[in-house]
């Protein structure tokens, strides 16, 4: 290989996850062992069978058991709908709030160098390696009564805990590394060349990030957007503990099915559950649709 | 002198890439600033450029000091080693950006456009993105964009350095050609001596961050002021060279 394909070919392998995942499903080379390749199909799809599909159908044989009319109760009750809409309310907020977070900190880290670039980067993924259960209660004892913030809160009658404030404050706070997380290795691999050679030009810092450095990140962008808003709409354990479990007003969809749960109510849990498993699959499509329209 | 360093010193974490760098270029001479990797030649570049600051010293353009102006507004047009085009822009939309961002007309730049696709023979290549151009093709797009809004001084980051050896002796050629046509004053960096002498007026020897010898390729070849300069010249090979032409 020169050194030049052999420099295309390692940009094109770690500028992006996209290009990555297409990596892996399409491999250059067959075994010659159509034995070892049978074997491996049986384990994936017998793995993935007992993970995925089995507790797929569950659901919604489930959320079904007791007809249509009882999945429709559950599904349209007041506390269920809701749950919906607080769901994706923190969603939408984590989204904007980490995509904004995500492109700045991204762009600071891969075209600017500074003392502390290294733990800034290490920090931005705590996330990722905290339980969530932690980061819930890093929110209570900040904002709580007893917390630091507690008395200035009280002062001027903000509630952060056990409502809706806090609700998506931890819903970001789980999922702010993934959009940095997928833009950070791209736009370094970009360099700033041509950023540079745009200032030369005289474009100013917003035409620059426009012309230049978006079209280069968009499908990036995309990708963590999706996988930011899939985390977001799942969350369960920083927000169990931050929400306080209010009926109707600080439950998501995951805390409303394991309420309805814990009340033997299973048929609705299940109905409720349903709900999650269709924003994933459109989520899931979404995702595809990235992938198909990148290549 | 068009443009002029006056004991510029540049220091990177400790490196120090500028040492009391003096030296001046008159209008519309091609001048090379050529010495080993590591001796600060792409930092006298950067700086001339607006896109390293200088600790310390002057740099004036025209008579001008523009230390404290945006490379934007020095009246420059610059080259990178890898040209750095615009890669999701067509050639012809890499051309016209300087000029958008000035907000000329849309004729006036349509015109000046196909201007500069004439001189650099792609013509009908505008339409194509960088990635689906050769090595020389894209060094012309990126010497077209550079030029596109007339600028006073060209300065090119070693612009042969991504073209393989059978090409790079034509386009070196073509260059001086060009540069002479348009009659811009360019100061261009490069490690290979053959390059700075076959193609400059005048040559900056550069060492350890200092400058060695200023003079023209003759003079430098037959007359070497320092022992560095004495190693570093073949002068058989120059006046082999020099036979040739």
């Amino acid at each position: 290989m020169s050194e030049k394909t052999k420099k295309a070919y390692e940009t094109e392998e770690t500028a992006d996850g996209l290009h990555s995942i297409q990596k892996v499903i399409e491999p250059p080379h067959e075994s010659s062992r159509p034995i070892i390749k049978y074997l491996l199909i049986g384990v994936c799809v017998l793995f993935l069978a007992v993970m995925l599909v089995i507790p797929l159908i569950v659901v919604a044989v489930n959320a079904f058991s007791d007809g249509w009319a009882a999945y429709q109760k559950a599904v349209m009750d007041e506390y269920t709908l809701k749950a919906l809409w607080l769901t994706l309310l923190a969603t939408v907020s984590a989204v904007v709030v980490n995509t904004i977070f995500g492109i700045f900190a991204a762009y600071l880290l891969s075209k600017f160098y500074f003392k502390g670039r290294q733990v800034l980067a290490t920090l931005i993924d705590i996330p990722f390696s905290i339980s969530p259960v932690i980061a819930g209660l890093v929110f209570i004892l900040t904002f709580g009564n007893i917390g630091w913030m507690g008395d200035f809160l009280k002062a001027h009658d903000i509630k952060i805990v056990f409502a809706v404030p806090g609700v998506i404050l931890a819903t970001i706070f789980v999922t702010f590394p993934f959009v940095f997380r997928e833009l950070f290795p791209v736009m370094n691999a970009q360099g700033k060349d041509e950023e540079e050679a745009a200032a030369l030009m005289g474009a100013n810092g917003f035409t620059i990030f426009r012309r230049i450095t978006f079209p280069h990140i968009k499908w990036a962008l995309l990708y963590g957007v999706i996988l930011c808003t899939a985390r977001a709409m799942g969350e369960f354990g920083a927000v169990s503990v931050i929400s306080g479990h209010l009926r109707g007003k600080t439950n998501t969809l995951p805390l409303h099915v394991e309420i309805l749960y814990n009340e033997f109510n299973t048929t609705a849990a299940f109905a409720v559950s349903s709900l999650l498993v269709i924003l994933a699959v459109l989520i899931l499509i979404a995702r595809n649709i990235v992938e198909w329209k990148k290549k | 002198m068009y443009v002029e360093m006056k004991h510029i010193t540049k220091t990177f974490d400790g490196f120090q890439a500028s040492r009391d760098v003096n030296f001046g270029v008159e209008k519309g001479h091609l001048a090379a600033l050529l010495g080993p990797s590591g001796s600060g030649k792409t930092t006298i570049l950067r700086m001339i450029a607006g896109l390293d600051r200088p600790d310390s010293g002057d740099i004036l353009i025209n008579g001008a000091r523009v230390n404290d102006l945006p490379g934007s507004k020095r009246g420059i047009g610059f080259v990178f080693q890898n040209y750095a085009l615009f890669r999701y822009m067509t050639v012809a939309d890499n051309i016209a950006f300087g000029l958008e961002v000035q907000k000329k007309s849309k004729g006036e730049i349509k015109s000046r456009v196909e201007e500069l696709l004439e001189l650099i023979s792609m013509k009908d290549l505008g339409k194509r993105y960088p990635h689906q151009l050769s090595g020389g093709q894209r060094q012309r797009v990126a010497f077209a964009r550079a030029l596109a809004p007339n600028p006073q001084l060209l300065l090119l980051d070693e612009p042969f350095a991504a073209i393989d050896a059978k090409v790079r002796r034509e386009l070196r050629t073509w260059l001086r050609e060009m540069i002479e046509r348009v009659g811009v004053t360019s100061i261009f960096v490069t490690h290979d001596q053959e390059e700075a002498m076959e193609v400059a007026d005048m040559v900056i020897i550069t060492n350890q961050g200092r400058v060695e010898q200023i003079g023209s390729p003759e003079e430098i070849c037959l007359h070497p002021q320092t022992d560095f300069v004495k190693d570093f010249i073949d002068a058989e090979r120059f006046e082999a060279l020099m036979a040739i032409h």
